[in-house]
């Protein structure tokens, strides 16, 4: 009796906190969308319209959708194509719409000791990167800049792996980390452009290569499925869906800005294949 | 050398400016670690002192465990948190993972070994001093627990203070169970990772230099605390 009303005590204290939250949803989402300041900006304008509170999880792509697997959120908001593909694939949710797009950009020190600045075509600047043996930091994270700079290599015909543990450097965390690495090491690294535009710590990091439509990155979102998962708040979740895909929504991206430069274009409006 | 006295000025600022956000931060700090001491107290002082007292087979082995324990990386205790609160997990029906509960569990199972494994370490040498004492009361071991618990209750603190260090003190462990969740799971030191991240290194040293000026802050307290009660005693 006593040991019962006791460990009736200790979950109702731990999850006082949970109760006490009406309305939420629970996020899993990149850390270019939290680190850019994107969220900052577009969560309270969700809240303020429709009373739903939202808790944002930042990180990785893979590891977001993994979250979303697990039924760990309500849904996922990622930009690595293919892997969310396979993920509504596998029925872990879906459908998965587009949002919005901005690009990557290649990142590199002042020296630019594979003399690539101001080249548009990042297969050549990749393939002298490897032909100079400029250290490159990779991700090296199953994140979706991972995985773009992966098919960049491959776009490029090198394998970046012959040169691991020399000039090519798989840190294994997040942008943040990686472009402190790079900044410390005067390497070359694939950066998103709103995580860029926020990093603060660039020493004399600059970007050398830009605008080669290679460098698009798409951002999707989907529904984790509530047939699978049960306790999914289909309903407020699927508002945040509607409303982010909507004009509000789009717009409200469409405002974000750093020092007077858009980070995200919103393309709700460009349909998906069906699948 | 710019950057650290940056710092200095920018943790002066967060400390002198009350910014609802960082006060938000710091609070639930100190109540996430406050309630995982307080919850591993419940296991780890009583097991510490049935150790301590009771013989019994098994008992080596036990405290071998215990002692290795106080060595868990954070980052392994957060995993298996996370296993077991995931909603794929066994205790996923509670909902607790990326909650502030799920953070409290988690430095719970981190510090409880240690609680348990030095406060064995500190009674043993009072059942040494008391054992004779205490039996020829007809106290046995069960009866003694409470008594040594209540008499070693001073140099516990300490023991409590450890445990509390240890818990405000840990990232791996809360950044995969509460998820750095803005005004929601964040904690003094996952903000400290998160501005690291962004490449803000003078705001991440100046919330690390705010969170040892609260850790010293507890501290002085309880040594407050501990003095007053010394002189009330005696």
């Amino acid at each position: 009796m006593h040991r019962r009303f006791l460990a009736a005590a200790l979950v109702a204290l731990l999850s006082l906190p949970a109760l006490a939250q009406e309305r939420s949803i629970t996020i899993a989402s990149t850390t270019s969308t939290e680190q850019s300041g994107l969220f900052g900006h577009l969560l309270p304008i969700f809240t303020r319209e429709t009373g739903i509170a939202v808790r944002v999880v930042a990180l990785g792509t893979g590891q977001a959708l993994d979250v979303g697997r697990r039924g760990d959120a309500d849904l996922v908001f990622v930009h690595d194509r293919p892997a969310e593909e396979r993920f509504v694939a596998e029925g872990a949710g879906g459908p998965r719409l587009h949002v919005m797009f901005n690009d990557f950009v290649l990142i590199g020190p002042a020296a630019d000791p594979a003399g690539i600045a101001g080249q548009r075509d990042t297969a050549e600047a990749l393939r002298r990167i490897a032909a100079a043996r400029a250290p490159f930091v990779s991700r090296g994270d199953r994140s979706g800049t991972h995985a773009a700079e992966l098919r960049l290599w491959q776009q490029a015909g090198v394998d970046p792996v012959a040169g691991r543990g020399a000039w090519y450097r798989e840190v294994g965390q997040g942008m943040g980390p990686a472009l402190n690495t790079a900044a410390a090491q005067g390497a070359y690294i694939l950066a998103d452009r709103g995580t860029w535009l926020a990093f603060r710590n660039r020493q004399d990091l600059r970007i050398v290569v830009e605008g080669d439509a290679r460098l698009f990155n798409q951002y999707g979102v989907m529904l984790v499925n509530p047939q699978r998962h049960l306790h999914v708040k289909v309903a407020e979740a699927q508002r945040f869906i509607d409303w982010i895909v909507a004009p509000a929504g789009q717009a409200a991206i469409a405002g974000y800005q750093i020092n007077g430069e858009q980070l995200f274009f919103p393309n709700a409006t460009v349909p998906e294949p069906v699948s | 050398m710019n950057d650290l006295s940056a710092a200095f000025a920018a943790a002066a600022g967060l400390l002198a400016g009350g910014d609802p956000a960082v006060l938000g931060i710091i609070g639930l700090s100190l109540r996430v670690s406050l309630s995982a001491v307080v919850i591993a107290a419940l296991v780890g002082l009583p097991l510490g002192a049935l150790l301590a007292v009771a013989r019994f087979p098994g008992r080596g082995a036990l405290i071998v465990t215990l002692n290795a324990l106080m060595g868990l990386p954070p980052v392994v205790c957060g995993l298996l948190v996370y296993l077991l609160l995931s909603r794929s997990g066994p205790l996923g029906s509670l909902g607790l993972l990326f909650t502030p509960g799920a953070m409290i569990a988690a430095q719970a199972v981190l510090i409880a070994p240690i609680l348990a494994a030095l406060t064995r370490q500190v009674l043993e040498s009072y059942w040494e001093e008391y054992a004779e004492q205490l039996r020829s009361f007809g106290a046995g071991p069960w009866r003694a627990i409470p008594t040594l618990l209540w008499d070693g209750r001073f140099a516990l603190l300490t023991v409590l203070l450890a445990g509390f260090g240890r818990a405000s003190a840990e990232v791996g462990a809360v950044m995969i169970v509460g998820g750095n969740i803005e005004g929601f799971t964040r904690v003094m030191t996952t903000a400290i990772a998160l501005e690291t991240s962004k490449g803000d290194l003078p705001l991440a040293l100046a919330l690390g230099m705010v969170l040892m000026a609260i850790v010293l802050g507890v501290n002085a307290a309880a040594q407050t605390l501990r003095g007053a009660a010394t002189r009330w005693a005696g």
